[in-house]
């Protein structure tokens, strides 16, 4: 069952794109990455409207006393297992807005993040980078528990987790791989 | 039923399916159609203004070109025009042709980016794409010619910090033939296709005794019939050189507003062109001593600058007081100047039309928000402040603070709150 549910997860992550307070550079490039120059929607990752439906947060800008609490809802709204991404240099670490009286000093005082995307602003391409490498990190950490739960004589062995896992064939991934790249890596088929 | 007047109120926002950035409409509606409209625009209010005070001139640049991604050359260029002339700068030709060139690239960008973000609004998601892909022509010029896509950081104070190549020419030429040859097809296609007359015609009209009356400005005043442009009134960088025209209509409404913005997409192309094709040789910088020696000495004075966004006339106050940083920075960004025209245009109209209706003056909520500061009534007037009361009221509030470690999340609505009136205190 865990395993239907990370592929499920992996195959077709769903943002919700959240402004906090940036200044309309990282969120015109987050939304740049859907549009047909890179195409991130041919992965099946879409821009979702509402936090119910989205698995991933991706959150720019500095976050203003007047968002932090819409932020935070936002995120306890969103279905777990969740994901945040902090996309720009403000939503990192405040950036040019740090000591701003009205800023908090990034995404993360706020909420818990999973990966930051440094740039002012961030490029599409190392947005789609960033998805990509998150959902690679965090199919192998659901992988590592469950494995764990399985057979914890493995882990506390200490044998590396990779050799632990059984191979997978190829089967079930080769739907997304003929289109051709521009910018972005395919993303790193996760073994489930 | 029907006694009524106020009508049942509809919150919309912050965080929204619609514009990209926060924003709060309370609706009063009656039955589908809006009697009246709130706005509450703060959401993205950073202090800006504040913490440009704590910066030298060179760094305000950076930090002014992060005010907002869309239009960050129009800040820029307003601030480093304000301060050329508190300093009597004479900004040399070559660099003053290649503001505008980045000037006009920015607001295809810009206009682009409207054309498809209004396309999504009516439900016309081909238009979206098609739009956000021939964007990409001048993402790739800027990001080319600049380094950078988005905040392309080419002003300095006294020319610009870039050079153009002849390849760099040629490209751009590439360039805006294959983007002229796509605004033929939006020219002909847009205004013609049916879902978008059916969407935009008639829709949030704003005529133009309304839009003299609320001072509307940039493309929303020109689809008007109002023909404002600052290139044209009081032409700066190197816009006296070049020919173009001011397009304007007289019908008001989004479709005319679609017009306009495209139209001034070729016109911008023809800009483009001349600059160029007739780009002087010379310098780049109007000194050749580092700009530290010449910012330590701004007189004090203060200087009214004019800018001509994408968005429409951007007003840059900047007053010195002879340190090397500056003693007050205020904007007037044109989005400003055109929110009165929504509460107008949006009452009367359905709720269905609200988001077009909204993005139908192309705003821009990070250059906008401002705080409004709600206070207990006390202080002279009601809710007034004069400045030692404010003074005095932000001192208490900050000592207040001062205890606690960082203000929790849950008791956020403190004193600051949203609103469209009041200045960044
Ligand atoms: S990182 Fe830069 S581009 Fe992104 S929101 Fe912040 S200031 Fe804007």
């Amino acid at each position: 069952m865990g395993r239907i549910i990370d592929w499920a997860r992996n195959r077709s992550p769903w943002i919700l794109h959240l402004n906090c307070g940036s200044c309309n550079g990282c969120d015109i490039e987050t939304i740049d990455a859907l549009m047909p120059r890179y195409d991130i929607e041919r992965f099946g990752i879409q821009q979702k409207d509402t936090p119910r439906h989205a698995d991933i947060l991706v959150a720019t800008g500095p976050v203003t006393e007047q968002m932090a609490p819409r932020l935070k809802r936002v995120y306890e709204q969103m279905p777990e297992p969740k994901l945040v991404i902090a996309a720009g240099s403000c939503a990192s670490t405040g950036g040019v807005f740090y000591d701003c009286y009205n800023c908090r000093e990034g995404i993360d005082d706020v909420i818990p993040v999973d990966m930051y995307i440094p740039g002012c602003p961030t490029s599409p391409e190392a947005l789609i980078d960033g998805i990509v490498k998150l959902l690679a990190e965090s199919g192998k950490e659901a992988q590592a528990e469950r494995l764990a739960e399985k057979k914890p004589e493995i882990v506390e062995e200490g044998t590396p987790i990779d050799e632990a896992v059984p191979k997978e064939p190829d089967a079930d991934r080769t739907e997304t791989d003929d289109a051709p790249q521009e910018g972005a890596d395919e993303p790193e088929p996760v073994e489930v | 039923m029907s006694e009524k007047a106020s009508g049942t109120e509809i919150p919309v926002g912050p965080q929204h399916p619609s514009l990209k950035e926060p924003a709060n409409f309370t609706l009063t509606v009656d039955g589908e159609v809006i009697t009246g409209a709130q706005m509450k625009l703060s959401y993205n209010h950073r202090g800006i203004e504040q913490a440009v005070l704590s910066k030298s001139y060179i760094e305000a640049i950076y930090l002014l070109e992060r005010i907002c991604g869309i239009c960050s050359h129009a800040h820029t260029s307003a601030f480093t025009q304000g301060v050329e002339e508190l300093l009597d700068l004479e900004v040399p030709p070559r660099a003053r042709y290649i503001r505008t060139l980045i000037g006009e690239l920015e607001r295809i960008h810009s206009h682009m980016l409207w054309l498809g973000v209004a396309g999504h609004e009516i439900g016309f998601d081909t238009l979206w794409q098609y739009a956000w892909r021939d964007r990409e022509i001048v993402m790739d010029l800027l990001e080319e010619i600049t380094g950078n896509r988005v905040h392309y950081s080419i002003n300095t104070i006294g020319g610009v910090r870039e050079d153009l190549t002849d390849e760099h020419c040629e490209t751009i030429l590439e360039g805006m033939d294959d983007l002229a040859e796509r605004i033929d097809f939006y020219q002909e296609t847009v205004p013609n296709e049916e879902t978008v007359r059916m969407r935009c015609e008639d829709v949030g009209v704003v005529p133009e005794d309304l839009a003299r009356e609320y001072c509307a400005v940039g493309a929303v005043g020109r689809a008007s019939g109002v023909p404002t442009d600052v290139r044209k009134d009081a032409p700066y960088a190197a816009y006296d050189d070049v020919d173009f025209d001011v397009i304007t209509d007289d019908r008001g409404d989004l479709l005319a507003r679609t017009v306009v913005r495209i139209g001034e997409i070729a016109q911008a192309i023809r800009i483009i062109r001349q600059v160029a094709k007739r780009i002087p040789e010379g310098d780049l910088k109007a000194s050749a001593k580092p700009p530290q020696a010449l910012l330590a000495q701004v007189p004090e004075d203060d200087v009214v600058s004019r800018y001509e966004a994408p968005r429409g006339e951007l007003i840059h106050y900047v007053r010195a007081d002879g340190t090397d940083t500056p003693a007050r920075v205020h904007i007037r960004v044109p989005t400003l100047a055109n929110w009165p025209t929504v509460v107008e245009s949006l009452k009367g109209s359905y709720i269905a039309d609200t988001p077009i209706v909204v993005a139908g003056i192309d705003p821009c909520i990070s250059c906008t928000s401002r705080i409004g500061v709600e206070t207990d009534g006390n202080h002279g007037g009601e809710n007034a402040f004069d400045l030692d009361e404010l003074r005095e009221y932000g001192i208490e509030w900050y000592d207040d603070r001062s205890d606690v470690e960082r203000p929790s999340l849950d008791g956020d609505e403190r004193t600051v709150s949203g609103g469209t009136r009041g200045d960044r205190a």
